[in-house]
């Protein structure tokens, strides 16, 4: 096995109306200085050690990110 | 006309559509759920609101590989109506049957509450019984009905006149204040808003129901019976 990680990020196109949100109660919190939030996921994979990065680019166009809105970036790792 | 209301897991507007079809209608309408592989018999597809296998991932895209999907879009590409709302409107741009996306609402909240649209286009199979520029009174109920899509899709949207719905003000940060929009053929349809709970003045008002009415007049000028 073999664990891969996704990356998923907002197109910077896209408003993130939750990294806004999120800027802000950091700013209530008294943190000076942000220039901008934005909030995107991880998502860990395990596979078979035969899965290539091409097999995952495909699960990422077909369901994990929605590329209208998303970018996203592969890690292929190994397990320890 | 036949209508198949599509249920999936998570799906809670099923018995909203099939009431509106059957009961205020009185056409014919049938649950059909998302494990089935065909649409042999209908002359009409509904995909109801709700939070289809949960809203994971990202609302709708886990709906859109349902045993069921392969057929809604072989009974789209052959030109028959197809109507999705809220969720369902969620699961056909997911699936590609629409463009753009619908992505979390600008204020983050859960907006449930009547709101008016404005009918921008009042030449489609869907909106045949409303008057061009007509304001109506619809509810809505969602936390992503935020559409956005580039601009490129927008300047489309527009020249081809596929955006059905605006909202008259803008409750989720919508761009170009879009609520309801078709394919580039006319014979797709989604939208945030619930029209088939506005189908009785007991439940606050009748604007919904001339939406259904529309794609029944369409049917009867289209769908033959053998």
């Amino acid at each position: 096995m073999k664990k891969v990680n996704v990356y998923v990020t907002l197109r910077e196109s896209v408003l993130d109306p939750q990294g806004v949100a999120v800027k802000g109660g950091l700013e209530h919190l008294g943190f000076a200085g942000i220039e901008s939030v934005r909030i995107g996921k991880v998502i860990e994979l395990q596979v078979a050690d035969e899965t290539t990065e091409d097999m995952v680019k495909e699960m990422c166009e077909k369901l994990l990110v929605n590329t209208v809105i998303e970018n996203y970036e592969i890690e292929m790792g190994v397990l320890a | 006309m036949k209508f198949a209301v599509i249920v999936f897991p998570g799906s809670n507007c099923d018995l909203d559509m099939y009431h509106a079809v059957k009961d205020v209608l009185g056409e014919e309408a049938e649950y059909v759920f998302h494990t089935e592989t065909s649409l042999e018999g209908f002359d009409g597809v509904l995909l109801p609101g709700g939070f289809s296998y949960g809203d994971y991932l990202r609302c709708g895209s886990i709906a859109q590989f349902s045993p069921i999907m392969a057929e809604v879009k072989r009974f789209a590409e052959e030109g028959r109506p197809v109507l999705g709302v809220c969720n369902g409107f969620q699961v056909l741009v997911e699936a590609g049957l629409l463009p753009g996306v619908l992505m979390r609402n600008r204020d983050l909240k859960f907006m449930c509450k009547t709101v008016e649209l404005v009918v921008e286009n009042n030449e489609t199979m869907f909106t045949s019984d409303y008057a061009a520029q007509e304001t109506i009174r619809v509810p809505i109920a969602h936390g992503e009905g935020n559409y956005y899509c580039d601009e490129a899709t927008l300047e489309t949207l527009k020249a081809k006149g596929q955006i059905a719905f605006t909202y008259k003000e803008n409750p989720n940060g919508s761009v170009e204040n879009i609520a309801g929009i078709t394919n580039e053929a006319g014979n797709v349809l989604g939208m945030m808003p619930h029209p088939e709970r506005a189908v009785e003045a007991l439940l606050g008002g009748e604007d919904g129901k001339r939406l259904f009415t529309s794609i029944v007049k369409w049917g009867a000028r289209h769908v033959t019976y053998n």
